[in-house]
């Protein structure tokens, strides 16, 4: 019986784990629709609502995203009859379990002692840390690539084909530009990065990735944007401007297409928010309290010192969700030439020069 | 660039002489950072203009239909109406100018005798379909006793069947003017239903239920 807590702890991790992503991602629907508006000089949607006690309730449009559940979920499910059945189901499913299932390395807070238990806020730490990450992200591919086939249609075909090369070229980059951090940090594991990015540098200066391995983080973060088909790089579907990979897909298989790429910006800024600005750290801030460089301590309580950190993990995501938000809508669309260069010409040598730099100055140093 | 001509000396020229202008895309532009940040700034400065705008200086454009309504100009051509007497009856003397001119035939009447001499006739039945309406404002300029006008101000409401959009007599008569309709501006009135019963007449939309075509005529 008693070692049914830890199993039991898991489950509940993976089950609060799960309604975090899935519960920012309708959401984020909405604050794209409405954050996009806000941007343009317009309102965006604020009506959808619904009647409690003979009043609508309309909450500035925050039911927009069950409203688009529901249709999604209504449509009618049209296939292709030359399509592959059985690949045609498989592909949103290979195309959104990747994205859910990354998120698990992804520490949203310290260790926390239940009932003299310790409990993680993460769902798994595998040693291998960030090297699953890549793996798993990598499986999208699959997703994709197979909705273009098995969607019986020429441009569904070459949609496919044009996103998965896209994908392809930034994983390459996105796992080169990365390396940087376990030669400085000393480990592939998140949560021991997270650690260890509470550490001060020179005394002062909090040991973040983005301090240590700037060019890292950008080129990380843009790959990243290119690997989820984001704008910039979202030449694959161009919103109705060229046809996709997922034109034949209809209600709720086109939502778990739509689903994917929200969960994986979420997951995007867990990254980021993990590597490089030190996760649930906030700075200065101790087990016991703050210290600050200065000499100066504030002590708190354990309880109060781990839900400043939470929060600060949520702050940081939340911020990098708005910031993903925000290039989208600043930044034109990339040629496809233009992304392939990029990819491979600008940013993987750039990560290599990166990789080789670090080496350097990590011998140096020590 | 200038067209320079072909000459047997130079047979592999094109013939276009090409001149380059400006230096070129700079290294700001060529590290996109820097671009992008300059970009950004100007995006989120809108963002965060218009999410804490204070109440009364909305930068935001958006009229929010229904609750917020554009004005439209003075010379709109809205829905009909009748103009009344002072006695409430309608100036109309069934003329069948009006329904003559219309271009869509939308207007039907059907007239009866008064017992008054200089008003000989009054229309029985005064029908206009604003389905058919191409809003041509003729029938007013036919009109020789200003009796149909077009200066209600409002356009009339979206309907479920076709019969609903026919406007009797008594509808029309009761639409006011954009200029008496007071309270909340011109567009605040809102344009009658029409009235269920119908007009009496024959129903002229019994071709439309069918093969979806109206049978010729009217």
């Amino acid at each position: 019986m008693q070692s049914f807590i830890p199993v039991i702890g898991e489950l509940v991790m993976i089950g609060v784990m799960l309604a975090l992503l899935l519960g920012i991602a309708g959401p984020l629907t909405w604050a794209e629709r409405r954050q996009s508006a806000m941007i343009q000089d317009r309102i965006g949607p604020n009506r959808a609502g619904i009647r409690l006690f003979g009043r609508d309730v309309r909450l500035f449009g925050l039911l927009h995203p069950l409203a688009d559940a529901l249709k999604m979920i209504t449509k009618e499910d049209a296939i292709n009859k030359r399509a592959d059945r059985f690949l045609y189901n498989l592909a949103p499913l290979i195309a959104l379990v990747p994205a859910l299932v990354t998120f698990a390395v992804i520490p949203i807070g310290p260790d926390i002692t239940v009932f003299g238990e310790t409990v993680r806020l993460q769902v798994a730490r595998l040693d291998v840390g960030i090297l699953f990450v890549f793996a798993v992200s990598s499986l999208a591919v699959f997703g994709v690539t197979l909705a273009g086939y098995a969607s019986a249609s020429k441009l569904a075909m070459l949609g496919g084909l044009r996103a998965s090369a896209q994908m392809i070229s930034y994983e390459v980059t996105m796992g080169l530009s990365i390396m940087g951090l376990p030669l400085i940090f000393g480990t592939l594991e998140p949560y021991a990065m997270v650690q260890q990015q509470g550490e001060l540098l020179w005394g002062w200066l909090p040991k973040w990735g983005v301090f240590v391995q700037p060019l890292s983080f950008l080129i990380f973060f843009t790959a990243a944007l290119a690997e989820n088909k984001r704008i910039p790089f979202d030449l694959a579907e161009g919103e109705s401007e060229i046809v996709g990979y997922f034109v034949e897909y209809s209600g709720m298989k086109f939502g778990m297409f739509f689903m994917a790429e929200y969960i994986e910006v979420i997951v995007i800024a867990g990254l980021v928010t993990t590597l490089f600005f030190g996760g649930w750290q906030v700075p200065y801030l101790m087990d016991s309290g703050f210290v600050f460089p200065g000499g100066a301590t504030v002590a708190m309580s354990e309880w109060l010192v781990t839900v400043l950190r939470v929060g600060a993990f949520m702050f940081k995501l939340l911020f990098f969700l708005w910031f993903q938000l925000m290039i989208r809508w600043t930044l034109p669309r990339f040629r496809y030439d233009q992304v392939m260069d990029l990819g491979w010409r600008k940013f993987l040598p750039l990560s290599l020069v990166n990789l080789v730099l670090t080496a350097a100055v990590v011998l140096w140093v020590s | 660039m200038a067209q320079s001509t072909h000459t047997k000396t130079e047979p592999e020229s094109p013939g276009i002489r090409i001149r380059k202008v400006g230096g070129g895309i700079g290294m700001k532009e060529q590290l996109y950072v820097p671009g992008i940040a300059e970009g950004l700034g100007a995006t989120v400065r809108h963002f965060f203009r218009n999410v804490f705008a204070p109440k009364d200086k909305k930068y935001t454009k958006t009229i929010q239909y229904p609750d917020e309504k554009v004005e439209y100009p003075q010379r709109f051509r809205g829905m009909h109406r009748l103009v009344p007497r002072e006695d409430g009856t309608p100036r109309c003397v069934a003329c069948f100018m009006c329904q003559t001119a219309c271009p869509a035939r939308c207007i039907h009447i059907v007239a009866g005798e008064t017992d008054d001499e200089r008003i000989e006739k009054f229309p029985v039945i005064f029908e206009i379909d604003e389905l058919r309406c191409v809003v041509c404002g003729l029938c007013v300029e036919a009109c020789p006793c200003d009796a149909i006008r077009m200066d209600t101000g409002i356009h009339p409401k979206p309907v479920y069947t076709r019969k609903e959009a026919d406007f009797g007599k008594a509808d029309l008569l009761s639409i006011l003017g954009r200029d008496e309709a007071k309270a909340g501006g011109s567009r605040s009135q809102t344009p009658p239903p029409a009235s269920a019963a119908g007009t009496g007449r024959v129903d002229r939309h019994e071709g439309d239920r069918g093969a979806g075509g109206r049978s010729g005529g009217y």
